[in-house]
């Protein structure tokens, strides 16, 4: 209801929207940088273009057989150049019992390239400190730190014209990370105390200006002794109806958590932007 | 119509001499689709009324003489297109020096041809293609 309602305040309120093209802010990821659903792209959060502003409000969900993940964020960008962005994640362990809780804040640099316009990609570099709220759980499996710090570059371009007439979109992230299950179970392990460098990878096709079906690869790291970790994937719809408004819809894969097995289930972002 | 007539002769031509006709795409085939210079005109008129009404672009446009700039972008629409035109203006460098048009300026730009493309039914992948073929400019148009 609450959100209801914010989707209506942010539709009534008079269209000072950026100059960007629809969808090139991308989607609000699970942890609150623009990108796909897991994964986060290099470009800047909503519709602010050069010298403009733009604020956003975004909500996920992903319900896999026994876990749902609510994460609820804020976003602020500048200039097609910064993004800072803060999410609060909610892990329900529906079967085990409780939820794990973490916040992210997440800061976004524009380095190069014009996501449309360059034959270059454009490339963002990125961090996301991450501090978890309820560490006993983590600490009892065998996390070493309750707080951790993401680095990652990102490469993404739409290539005009590329699939039956359709613009494509392809976006590659490497993440230096110390976190298990992105930080929910806590950071590092007894044998394992450095960077990891993972691979993150999307596609999407856009059927028009405003519709992207894409599909995302995560890879995780694999740090925890009492379980397996194992990488993420998904196939997602993101339908950009106007400014100030996206919604996307996918399925997940997100492999074993916690000794459960074969985590599969929806996923679903809704996105405000001003 | 003239390319086929032309494929076939070709076709016929070569029948002795086992070399195939292919079917390759006319390179015009976008010009077609934006619908001519009929189409082309249309469009530029569209985008014209677009930064008309436009208070972020308008007023790169102040001392524009707009009937040359409309059949200078007409020009270069049909020849980029594949169209039967030869654009006659200067370097997109050269006409966009001194304006200090912004990444903002050029992003509207590019809003408003594809919200007038799509008021004409022009077919996605023909406004992708015209997109694909502009994109590159932005190098050459902005902050210059």
């Amino acid at each position: 209801m609450k959100y209801l309602a914010l989707l209506l305040l942010c539709c009534a309120l008079p269209a000072q929207a950026g100059s960007k093209v629809i969808a090139t802010g991308g989607a609000s990821t699970i942890e609150g940088a623009a990108g796909g659903g897991l994964v986060p792209w290099a470009v800047i959060k909503g519709y602010a273009s050069s010298g403009q502003w733009s604020v956003s409000a975004m909500r996920n969900q992903v319900g896999v057989d026994d876990f749902t993940l609510h994460s609820t964020g804020v976003g602020l960008s500048y200039d097609n150049n910064y993004e800072i962005s803060f999410s609060r994640q909610k892990f329900q362990l529906d079967t085990i019992g409780g939820d794990l809780q973490q916040d992210i804040i997440g800061l976004k640099y524009h380095l190069a390239g014009e996501l449309l316009y360059t034959a270059m990609p454009q490339i963002s570099v990125g961090m996301q400190y991450k501090k978890h709220r309820n560490f006993t759980l983590p600490a009892l499996v065998g996390a070493q730190q309750d707080s951790g710090i993401d680095w990652y570059l990102a490469a993404s371009k739409v290539y005009f014209n590329a699939v039956a007439g359709r613009n494509l979109l392809l976006n590659a992230t490497v993440r230096a990370t110390k976190a298990n299950q992105t930080g929910l179970l806590g950071f590092s392990s007894a044998n394992s105390q450095n960077y990891r460098y993972m691979l993150e990878t999307s596609a999407a096709v856009l059927l028009t200006p405003a519709l992207a079906v894409g599909v995302e690869f995560r890879q995780k790291p694999n740090q925890l002794a009492f379980a397996d970790e194992e990488h993420w994937r998904d196939l997602f719809v993101g339908w950009f109806i106007n400014q100030h408004v996206s919604v996307v819809a996918g399925y997940v894969d997100l492999g074993s958590i916690a000794g459960l097995a074969e985590q599969q289930g929806y996923y679903l972002a809704v996105e405000a932007t001003w | 119509m003239v390319n086929r007539i032309g494929c076939l002769l070709v076709l016929f031509i070569s029948l002795g001499f086992s070399t195939g006709c292919q079917q390759t795409p006319a390179a015009d085939q976008l010009y077609q689709q934006l619908g001519q210079q009929a189409g082309i005109s249309q469009i530029v008129d569209g985008l014209l009324h677009e930064i008309e009404h436009d208070r972020q672009i308008v007023h790169h446009f102040r001392d524009t003489d707009i009937e040359r700039f409309r059949k200078l972008l007409i020009e270069q629409l049909c020849e980029l297109s594949g169209g039967p035109c030869k654009y006659t203006g200067v370097s997109m460098q050269e006409s966009h020096t001194g304006f200090q048009i912004s990444q903002a300026d050029f992003d509207n730009l590019v809003r408003h041809l594809m919200k007038v493309m799509t008021a004409q039914n022009i077919a996605i992948s023909a406004q992708n293609q015209l997109l694909g073929l502009l994109a590159p400019m932005y190098g050459d148009v902005v902050y210059r």
